[in-house]
């Protein structure tokens, strides 16, 4: 099956248009590409209905129409009213002046809502502030414990109640002695709960209505299927939230349930929880989101992060030679050296379209291959690295036994080399400025 | 606590249908015709309940066939059937962890799935059942889980073997498989820390846990994988990468006490043959019942 929405759309449209023309069937066998590909992603079947009847009507609009890649056009027409859907990149925490500010997590068992409650002390405390942690999740054996001991290891002060007390009473505590203390926002993390538990929806309420939450956030694990609109509907009436942490986002859910929680509350996504550590909260980027949602990578990712390491010139003279498609081995070798300054070759290759780097599957990726395939390039004629259509059977021979490999890794790295340069030409988009917008520019997308 | 916990699912789908429109009450509500509405919304409730769109697109398409080769015009005979074929696909043989003694039981899953507290209820279960049980507490990397599972093994009054935070979770599990040996365990549970199947290097921290814990333990070695209820088509996903990794014997499903029906559990029988071999439907002791596909199956339709 195909992971690459794009992919799935061009192929559909080659099928049913002629000549670039869209008929009003093929937009509708592309919606239901589209369709598939949002339940796949686990968007609720009802936000699925909703958008695709919207993204539809547009479909068929005449700038569509008209396109001469009506393929690459429906798939932007979906990819910016998901953006659009998702909302704006706006993670700024609205907090008072007042002392201190309060900010309340909530969520189902699970979720992860310790974990981001030290996060975002540590992401507050960056920004200047002098953060509190209060632990009001009383009933999960030793969950107190977890938030002092993180508290202790980002050396951020925590208030804790005694275990079976009452999480309103210490939630008011906590933030009296926040006052005392003069840390300027405290930070509430709650327990765990269904959604369907009136008494403890209750309880989320009363602790709400006596530390008054200058920001309430919800918090949703990024593999949550199709549960996330009725969590989230709940959470809404029963308690109300401004906003939502999605964790966990580091693993490989394609997770449909951030836009699933936003299209049903119109609340924002404020932050991504991409890892275990304490500094893995990033800022919400609902343009990524949309991309991972229908399959496309998160090519923006990889690109800002190429950025801050290739050199500016250097990016250029590679979409020049991509552009005129003259990138060579010598030039694949120059960029394996910035690949590594970049990360593991793994990370980076996680990000690329395809889910997970699907798409170099087989291409073994390890550090180690990095070296050898160094000296495979480093064995190679001037002529051969400019033009590897030369390179026969005799002379991998000689190029394996010159790098001291054999001429299967030969193959490999030529295998690799014409794979990479096809991704490559994938992101390789035109004005550099462009590249760091959501949209591009003359019609052209990143993939 | 009489009801039996598919009726406490049903209960809570109960609430639900009242919040959410078109799920598989609509289908009983709205009349016995089985026509194209009929089938349309029957894929939106499966989809709905995370069954996944190929499982759902080939069990409907059998259904279909089947309604027209037997004249089915009536939604229930259909819901009935749709309920029987579910069931079916998820009666596989669920094996013996829990029969075997003295058995070896590696817990396993991503995070927050609800590993510890089902150890905590499997400890309870079989002490109650007359074993003797043993806690490993392997998660030395999340912040306090040893105390959580020292909190367990306290309520439950079980023994269990733990080092410093930070410390080689296969030391633990060598600990533990140790003291079994030499003490005689019945029943040694080993819980772990939670981890994205994504990570390789997690995961491959996991299958050497896993290796020692063989190569160790005199007793046979299950592996059971705690997936949360709730979670999506990730579920497959996360069920072939720890099953390559380890070797996964059975899947406990939690969090069945919420409103999410666990439907991926179907697409992963289906894809890999992983039973499912108890459920959690709580947060206390004795809140892990034995799984009925019938009962699941039931929970997951609607189906009376
Ligand atoms: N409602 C409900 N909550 C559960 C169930 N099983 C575990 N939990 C809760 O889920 C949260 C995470 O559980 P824990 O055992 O710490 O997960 P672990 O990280 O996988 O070890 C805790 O708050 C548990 O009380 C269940 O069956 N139903
Ligand atoms: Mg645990």
């Amino acid at each position: 099956m195909f992971d690459n929405l794009s992919d799935r759309l061009q192929g559909v449209m080659k099928k049913l248009t002629g000549r670039g023309r869209l008929s009003e069937a093929a937009v509708d066998a592309a919606m239901r590409e589209v369709r598939l590909a949002l339940r796949e992603a686990d968007v609720n079947f009802r936000v699925v209905k909703d958008f695709v009847a919207r993204v539809r009507e547009r479909a068929v609009g005449s700038d569509v129409m008209s396109s001469l890649t009506p393929g690459q056009a429906v798939v932007r027409v979906v990819h910016e009213e998901l953006a659009d859907l998702m909302g704006s990149t706006d993670s700024r925490l609205v907090l008072s002046s007042r002392m201190p500010a309060v900010v309340m997590l909530v969520g189902l068992q699970g979720s992860g809502k310790t974990t981001a409650a030290a996060k975002l002390a540590n992401h507050l405390r960056k920004e200047g502030r002098r953060p509190l942690l209060i632990a009001c999740d009383v009933y999960r054996p030793a969950a107190v414990d977890q938030l002092q001991t993180l508290g202790k290891e980002l050396d951020i002060p925590v208030y804790a109640g005694e275990p079976g007390g009452d999480p309103v009473g210490i939630a008011q505590a906590g933030v009296k002695e926040a006052v005392g203390a003069a840390r300027d926002v405290a930070i509430v993390d709650t327990a765990g709960r269904l959604h369907v538990d009136d008494a403890l929806m209750d309880e989320a309420r009363r602790i709400r209505d006596a530390v008054r939450p200058d920001q309430l956030l919800l918090v949703v694990d990024a593999m949550t299927g199709q549960d996330a609109v009725g969590v989230a509907e709940a959470f809404q009436e029963r308690v109300d939230f401004d906003g939502v942490i999605i964790t966990k986002l580091d693993g490989d859910a394609r997770g449909g349930a951030a836009l699933s929680v936003r299209a049903v509350t119109g609340k924002p996504i404020k932050f991504a929880g991409v890892g275990e550590k304490l500094d893995a909260l990033e800022v919400f980027h609902p343009d990524r989101m949309a991309r991972r949602i229908l399959g496309m990578g998160d090519v923006l990712t990889l690109i800002e992060k190429a950025e801050e390491v290739f050199e500016e010139e250097q990016a250029e003279e590679l979409e020049e030679k991509l552009k005129k498609s003259q990138f060579t081995l010598d030039d694949f070798l120059v960029q394996l050296g910035q690949l590594k300054k970049m990360g593991s070759m793994e990370q980076v290759l996680s990000m690329m379209p395809g889910a997970g780097g699907k798409a170099l599957k087989g291409a073994d990726v390890d550090e180690g291959a990095l070296t050898r395939t160094e000296a495979i390039i480093q064995s190679m004629t001037l002529q051969e690295r400019a033009k590897p259509s030369v390179i026969n059977g005799s002379r991998r021979e000689r190029i394996a036994t010159g790098a001291g490999v054999s001429v299967y890794d030969v193959n490999q790295l030529l295998k690799q080399f014409a794979q990479v340069k096809k991704m490559l030409k994938q992101f390789a988009t035109p004005g550099k400025k462009g590249r760091r917008m959501p949209r591009m520019p003359g019609g052209e997308l990143p993939f | 606590m009489n009801t039996p916990w598919y009726k406490r699912v049903a209960e809570g789908l109960t609430r639900t249908r009242e919040e959410l429109t078109g799920q598989l009450n609509v289908l009983v509500g709205r009349g016995p015709d089985v026509d194209e509405g009929f089938w349309e919304e029957l894929e939106d409730a499966l989809i709905g309940a995370d069954m996944g769109v190929p499982a759902v697109t080939e069990i409907t398409d059998r259904l279909r066939a089947s309604a027209a080769r037997e004249r089915l015009t009536d939604s229930h005979a259909v819901l009935e059937l749709l309920t029987d074929e579910i069931a079916e696909e998820l009666a596989l043989a669920s094996g013996d962890v829990f029969e075997l003694s003295p058995v070896t039981v590696l817990v396993v899953g991503v995070n927050g799935t609800g590993k510890t507290t089902t150890i905590a209820k499997l400890a309870n279960e079989l002490q109650v059942r007359g074993r003797s049980v043993l806690l490993g507490s392997a998660d030395t990397y999340r912040a306090a889980a040893d105390e959580q599972l020292q909190v367990w093994a306290g309520r439950v009054g079980v023994p269990i073997v733990s080092r410093e935070r930070g410390a080689d979770p296969a030391a633990v599990a060598f600990d533990a498989i140790r003291r079994a040996r030499e003490e005689d365990f019945d029943v040694t549970l080993v819980d772990t820390a939670g981890r994205l199947h994504t990570s390789r290097e997690l995961m491959g921290e996991l299958a050497k846990i896993s290796r020692i814990v063989k190569r160790e333990s005199l007793a046979p070695v299950r592996t059971l994988l705690v997936m949360d209820a709730t979670t999506g088509q990730n579920g497959i996903t996360q069920a072939r990468q720890f099953d390559q990794a380890l070797g996964v014997d059975g899947i406990v499903l939690t969090k069945l006490d919420g409103t999410a029906k666990g439907g991926v559990c179907v697409a992963i029988a289906r894809e890999l043959g992983l039973p499912i071999v108890r459920v959690g439907v709580g947060e206390a002791l004795d809140d892990l019942k034995p799984f009925d596909p019938g009962d699941f199956a039931r929970a997951l339709t609607g189906a009376a």
